[in-house]
């Protein structure tokens, strides 16, 4: 399992920033937003993963803490969830600003001549 | 009961600028006045808020006092930490985003919607990031300020502005995914995102664990690195800030400020004098620095406008702070900490005053037009402006001028003066007696070139604009510049002549907080330890 997160998180890394160096601001969202999943999943993984383990205490038995994962990360990643998804909405709306304002899907607002 | 009125009034600049923004929000946007006031009377409060911590962070030092936000106890809970770092930025921050939203009221709130709600927004991100003692609280500050940075930058809008917007966006996007790497790689290896409990952590880790903890450090870093604007990330910095509006370029001026003081408070923090990787961060700080300063005062130089060239003084003024922090001289943080309050209210009120100065050129007014054609405003609303304008104009804005070009240049008498003469004689004074005979080292001795080179540059850029500006003959109409307009201005030069006649007061303030800064054991054990005491304070 470690492998396939591992691999996962490189590859929508590295796509991610590939994206970004593009030209168009289209691309360069999608770039912004495989970054931000890559950082998700390494955010999540930061708490060691652990199958078939709940991060919420059951109180009902005795509570060991073998038992459980770490809830910190999952609450870290669903802050920062939500935080770049608020951000990249905005973005594109200034992506749309700027596509209106200056004709072009460019990020420098001009076509390279 | 003071006492405990007095803790509490430490959540005031987060929730008092967060309360009004949204009450803003409510209020019609015709009614610019109202909004105005609104706006204002929050940031006035905020003035006499800061003032009363800086005072009490003074009563209760070497300890810091600690919040604990939903009563819950350190590390779990989240807390607030007020020292007299934390206390001297709020107050600097405080007094700048009044001084700008003053100066909003004339024009520049007129020109599109909810200018003085994201205003209140983006303080209270600023004072959040810095009153607050988790790190991932700081990166939800950071965002705070940072989303209500992306609307102020496009306040106004253009095309200049937008583009320069879409860019400000992704950097700072990109800065974010590191910052958030960085947290969770320090979150990863210590098992707390606490800055005192993780100080603590850190001192005893297996050595396999530290290394992932600095590089998370160091990922973290390349985030407050980004905000503050050390070469090489700082290329974004001229062009977003003379893109931004007049006030809103000021406020701006304190984003930089928020990554200098969380870089400053970590790695002082979290790695101790005499920790193994303190010297390569220093080094790498003071190479930033040096390079930075170079790039500013050439960027000074060769600067076309205005703006660009007050966007290129920040770069000096972060550029000088980092690489006199970059030194590790115990001396020269007191020193570079009253050198940020100078040259901020320095660069703030120069921001401020390009614009009147700039608005009898062409440049300026077509942009202005731009601005009018988007927001289809006709000539009426041009009437609409109320407000006295002020007589002798160019007299008064070319003292103003004059008075910024000493207070940036470092010509005595004013603080620029006394901030860079203390930070050379902060390289001279030894650390110890015992090292008394030994002269300052190479690196010493090319930031003081490197800084006398910079007062230099400075000075010619800024005769050079003057003589354009005020003694060439006037081809065009003297600018039309309302009070409200330039007592901001006078404010802000204002703040730094205070700072120069109390310099002495403000350079003991300074000089206990930088030792409080080097013996962080007080800090941790004011966080950590008060853990036990928490039902005495209550949260």
């Amino acid at each position: 399992m470690e492998v396939i997160l591992s691999l996962g998180i490189g590859v929508f890394a590295a796509s991610g920033i590939w994206l970004i160096l593009r030209p168009r601001t289209f691309q360069v969202i999608m770039g912004l937003s495989l970054l931000s999943y890559a950082v998700n999943l390494f955010i999540f993984s930061m708490g060691r993963l652990k199958p078939d383990a709940a991060p919420i205490l059951n109180t009902d038995k005795p509570i060991n803490p073998a038992a459980y994962t770490d809830p910190v990360p999952q609450s870290l990643v669903l802050t920062a969830i939500v935080i770049g998804f608020a951000a990249t909405a905005l973005f594109l709306v200034i992506l749309l600003a700027l596509r209106g304002l200056s004709g072009s899907d460019h990020v420098n607002g001009r076509e390279p001549r | 009961m003071i006492a405990v009125f007095l803790h509490h009034i430490m959540i005031l600049p987060i929730i008092l600028p967060l309360i009004t923004g949204a009450a803003l929000l409510f209020v019609n946007e015709r009614r610019k006045l109202l909004k105005a006031a609104l706006a204002l009377a929050a940031a006035g409060c905020l003035i006499v808020i800061a003032a009363i911590l800086v005072y009490q962070a003074a009563d209760l030092a070497p300890r810091a006092d600690v919040y604990h936000l939903g009563g819950w106890a350190p590390p779990f809970g989240i807390v607030l930490a007020l020292d007299r770092l934390s206390a001297v930025f709020l107050l600097m921050a405080a007094l700048i985003c009044f001084c700008a939203l003053l100066y909003a009221t004339a024009h520049w709130g007129r020109q599109g919607a909810h200018f003085y709600s994201f205003s209140q927004f983006f303080l209270a991100g600023v004072n959040g990031a810095f009153l607050t003692g988790d790190i991932f609280n700081l990166f939800v500050f950071f965002e705070v300020m940072l989303t209500a940075s992306y609307a102020l930058l496009m306040h106004g809008s253009g095309l200049a502005r937008v583009r320069a917007g879409a860019h400000y966006v992704v950097i700072n996007l990109v800065a974010s995914a590191c910052f958030l790497i960085g947290a969770a790689c320090i979150y990863g290896s210590a098992g707390t995102l606490n800055m005192a409990d993780l100080a603590a952590k850190t001192a005893q880790m297996p050595a396999d664990s530290l290394l992932i903890c600095h590089i998370g450090m160091g990922i973290l870093g390349i985030a407050f690195l980004i905000k503050a604007g050390l070469w090489p990330l700082c290329f974004w910095v001229s062009a977003t800030y003379s893109a931004a509006s007049a006030p809103v370029a000021a406020l701006f001026s304190v984003t930089g400020k928020v990554g200098f003081y969380a870089a400053l408070r970590l790695s002082l923090l979290l790695l101790p004098a005499g920790a193994g990787m303190r010297a390569a961060l220093c080094q790498i700080l003071f190479c930033g620095g040096i390079i930075t300063l170079l790039f500013g005062f050439i960027g000074v130089l060769a600067a076309q406008s205005l703006p660009r060239m007050a966007a290129n003084f920040m770069l000096v003024s972060s550029g000088t702070v980092f690489a006199a922090i970059g030194l590790d001289y115990p001396a020269l943080v007191g020193a570079a900490l009253y050198y940020i309050l100078s040259s901020t209210f320095a660069v703030s009120a120069f921001f401020l005053l390009v614009e009147p100065v700039e608005r009898s050129q062409d440049a300026a007014a077509n942009v202005l037009a731009v601005t009018m054609e988007v927001y289809g405003l006709d000539e009426e609303e041009e009437e609409d402006e109320i407000g006295f304008y002020i007589p002798a104009t160019l007299a008064i804005l070319g003292a103003c001028f004059a008075l910024c070009a000493i207070l940036l240049i470092g010509m005595p008498p004013l603080s620029g003066f006394i901030a860079k003469f203390m930070m050379i004689i902060g390289v001279f004074r030894p650390q110890e007696p015992a090292q008394a005979a030994v002269l300052p080292s190479a690196s010493a001795w090319l930031f003081i070139l490197m800084l006398a080179l910079a007062g230099f540059a400075q000075l010619i850029a800024l005769t050079r604009a003057g003589i354009r500006i005020f003694w060439a003959p006037l081809e065009t109409a003297v600018p039309k510049v309302q009070i409200s307009e330039i007592i901001p201005i006078a404010a802000l030069l204002g703040f730094c002549l205070t700072l120069t006649i109390a310099a002495e007061p403000a350079m003991r303030y300074l000089d206990s907080m930088s030792a409080e800064l080097r013996a962080p054991a007080h800090y941790i054990r004011s966080v950590l330890g008060s853990a036990a005491e928490k039902g005495k304070n209550g949260g």
